[in-house]
């Protein structure tokens, strides 16, 4: 325990790990606990069968799959609008770099009104995608891929970005010195210290996409089958007064959630070692 | 390889980093840049590499046109100030880096790339290293490793951009004489860029000196340093004693002072022209007789006794009162002189440097 009660210049360790765990319990793990309590009035086959539910099924595949995908945009233009950002001046970039935090600060509402306005078939541009395209964007899964993206891009610019400004173009002109061609000097130069930073991005992005309501039920037009999320389900289940039921429902996805976490983690790990950070 | 640079022109905005630059380094030499800061070195060796592009000029590498070949096409190993390793690579992967990297058709086997990596590592003596990462390296050792990446593509010119800038001075000392030793060793055409005297003229066999984007004189380090071709270079290189006056046949005036010179060296200075002339710490006496006419008067401040030999700090008097004088005496000198803080005595230079004021020169930068 002597790591644990190292003196420090500044007092106070114990008063602030105690402060910490219950703060943790109170705001995270109560309100987890109860959703797990609430599921336990069930037994399993009850369980089992509202969670496998064909709707419900098809609502995991979409909510997941259109999140996964999401991320993965966002992850290759995120790290693009990063390094635009951080690498050239331009007129205005200021307010572009303030404007990748709108997503953050807009009402989730508000952005899903607003991207329903935009590409419903009547709307601004989906008049001319589904018109002159063919492509149907609103009250599709494309329209929920389309809001997941929205709302998803600042949390990899935002990781980037300060790893990006740390990484010295020194580096790139010492891997051109050294005769690497563009592509290696990004391969092995500059993407393997981007990497914890780009999985980190990806990680927020993912789970931020997987919880979202707001901004995706508007576009998404709610088909049972096609474009039902699964947060939706778990409101359909408490518009029914079936309590249970949803919490069942929130559990799996609390559960697929809390692996795909465990995943990037153990992934961040495994770079970090890879590049000696952790020795 | 040999390289020439001709009639280089590099601006930023509106600074001028090179303005006109002409140098040839012969293959084989140990060459450093040397100047203060902002005086377009690094700008030169950066051009010289490729990181940079020049306004207008050419760069010759073994007299072949350079100046539209790619850095890496160019095959020169440069070494940067912060060392630039790959932190997320093995010291060995970082060696092993530049072999890697060819295209396929020239790519060494793995076991090739390994004994080369090796046979760098013993020759910079790091290769009990080779699997820590650079974080894991004091600062002299990163640098070691840098060069050694750098060596690796066998490239025909080595360029480093202040090479020990950032390390301290014991290891700076250590690593100086170290590459002294390998450039004896590997006779590679090598330029470094220093803003440190010292390391110039300790380590190179010619030294450049720049100043405000131009080369104020090319020479051997004991031709800079005895025979300095310009103000700057004497303000620049030692300390250095700067006299303002007025230029006349045989001396030159200072108030009511004369020193003598040597005409025969300053026939292109024109008679009664502002002229300011310099004096090394050594090459002034000290008179304590005040009532000769020789030499200009000053009054003693400090005598600093130590080292080999003593330093005595002195105020100018009359028109001179503000500037002020240094002066090394032999310590048997100094004793025989007996001298005392507050005496008046009068300075006596035994060689005297002269140039005509250039009203554009920036002037007071007495070392």
């Amino acid at each position: 325990m002597s790591g644990l009660s190292r003196h420090s210049v500044l007092p106070g360790f114990g008063l602030s790990l105690g402060y910490t765990l219950v703060y943790l319990s109170l705001i995270v793990l109560l309100p987890l606990a109860a959703v797990f309590a609430k599921t336990m009035s069930l037994s399993f086959v009850e369980f089992w069968a509202i969670v496998t539910e064909p709707r419900v099924l098809a609502s995991y595949r979409l909510s997941f799959g259109t999140s996964l995908l999401a991320a993965l945009i966002n992850t290759v233009f995120g790290l693009l609008l990063a390094w635009a950002l951080v690498r050239y001046s331009f007129p205005g970039k200021k307010l572009v770099d303030a404007l990748v935090d709108l997503p953050f600060a807009l009402p989730t509402a508000v952005a899903g009104i607003a991207l329903t306005a935009l590409y419903a078939p009547n709307g601004w541009l989906g008049q001319f995608i589904q018109g002159d395209l063919g492509i149907k964007v609103a009250f599709t899964p494309l329209g929920i891929l389309v809001a997941l993206v929205f709302i998803g891009l600042p949390f990899v610019v935002r990781t980037v970005q300060p790893i990006l400004e740390d990484l010295d173009s020194e580096f790139e002109e010492a891997a051109a010195s050294l005769g690497a061609s563009r592509w290696q000097t990004i391969r092995y130069v500059v993407l393997p210290v981007l990497l914890p930073a780009l999985l980190t991005g990806f990680a927020l992005a993912f789970a931020r996409a997987v919880g979202e309501y707001g901004s995706v039920i508007f576009i998404a037009g709610n088909i049972p089958m096609v474009s039902e999320i699964t947060p939706l389900m778990i409101i359909t289940k408490l518009e029914q007064y079936n309590y249970a039921g949803a919490t069942a429902i929130a559990v799996v996805m609390l559960l697929l959630s809390f692996l795909m976490l465990l995943l990037v983690n153990g992934l961040q790990a495994w770079t970090a070692r890879r590049t000696g950070r952790n020795r | 390889m040999s390289i020439q640079v001709r009639n280089l022109q590099k601006r930023f905005g509106d600074f001028t980093a090179l303005a006109n630059v002409s140098l040839d380094f012969p293959a084989g030499e140990l060459v450093a840049l040397l100047g203060p800061s902002g005086c377009g070195k690094t700008t030169l060796l950066r051009i010289i590499a490729g990181l940079e592009q020049a306004d207008s000029g050419q760069v010759l590498l073994e007299g072949a046109d350079a100046s539209d070949t790619h850095v890496r096409e160019r095959q020169v190993g440069f070494v940067f100030q912060h060392y630039a390793l790959f932190r997320h690579m093995t010291v060995f992967d970082n060696v092993a880096f530049g072999l890697r990297m060819r295209p396929r058709s020239t790519r060494p086997d793995e076991a090739t790339i390994r004994r080369k990596v090796m046979e760098l590592l013993e020759l910079v003596q790091l290769a009990w290293l080779a699997d820590r990462f650079p974080a894991q390296l004091s600062g002299g050792q990163r640098q070691r490793i840098a060069l050694a990446r750098a060596l690796a593509v066998e490239p025909r010119v080595l360029l480093l951009d202040e090479p020990f800038g950032a390390l301290d001075a014991q290891v700076r000392k250590e690593l100086r004489r170290w590459l002294r030793k390998l450039h004896d060793e590997l006779h590679i055409t090598s330029i470094f860029v220093t803003h440190d005297q010292e390391e110039a003229l300790e380590v190179a066999d010619r030294v450049v000196l720049m100043d405000h984007g131009k080369v104020e004189q090319v020479g051997s380090p004991e031709q800079v340093y005895n025979q300095p071709a310009t103000p700057f270079v004497y303000g620049f290189l030692g300390s250095v004693n700067r006299i303002h006056g007025q230029f006349d046949a045989g001396h030159v005036r200072v108030g009511d002072d004369r020193l003598p010179h040597s005409p025969a060296s300053h026939n292109d200075i024109r008679h009664g022209s502002d002229v300011q002339a310099f004096v090394r710490p050594h090459e002034l006496d000290i008179v304590t007789d005040t009532d000769s006419r020789a030499g200009i008067a000053a009054r003693v401040d400090r005598v600093l006794r130590f080292g080999s030999s003593a330093r005595v700090e002195l105020d100018g008097v009359d028109s001179l009162s503000g500037q002020r004088f240094e002066v090394e005496l032999p310590d048997s000198r100094l004793y025989a002189l007996d001298l005392q803080a507050g005496q008046n005595v009068r300075l006596l230079p035994t060689r005297l440097a002269v140039f005509e004021s250039n009203p554009g020169l920036p002037g007071g930068k007495t070392a």
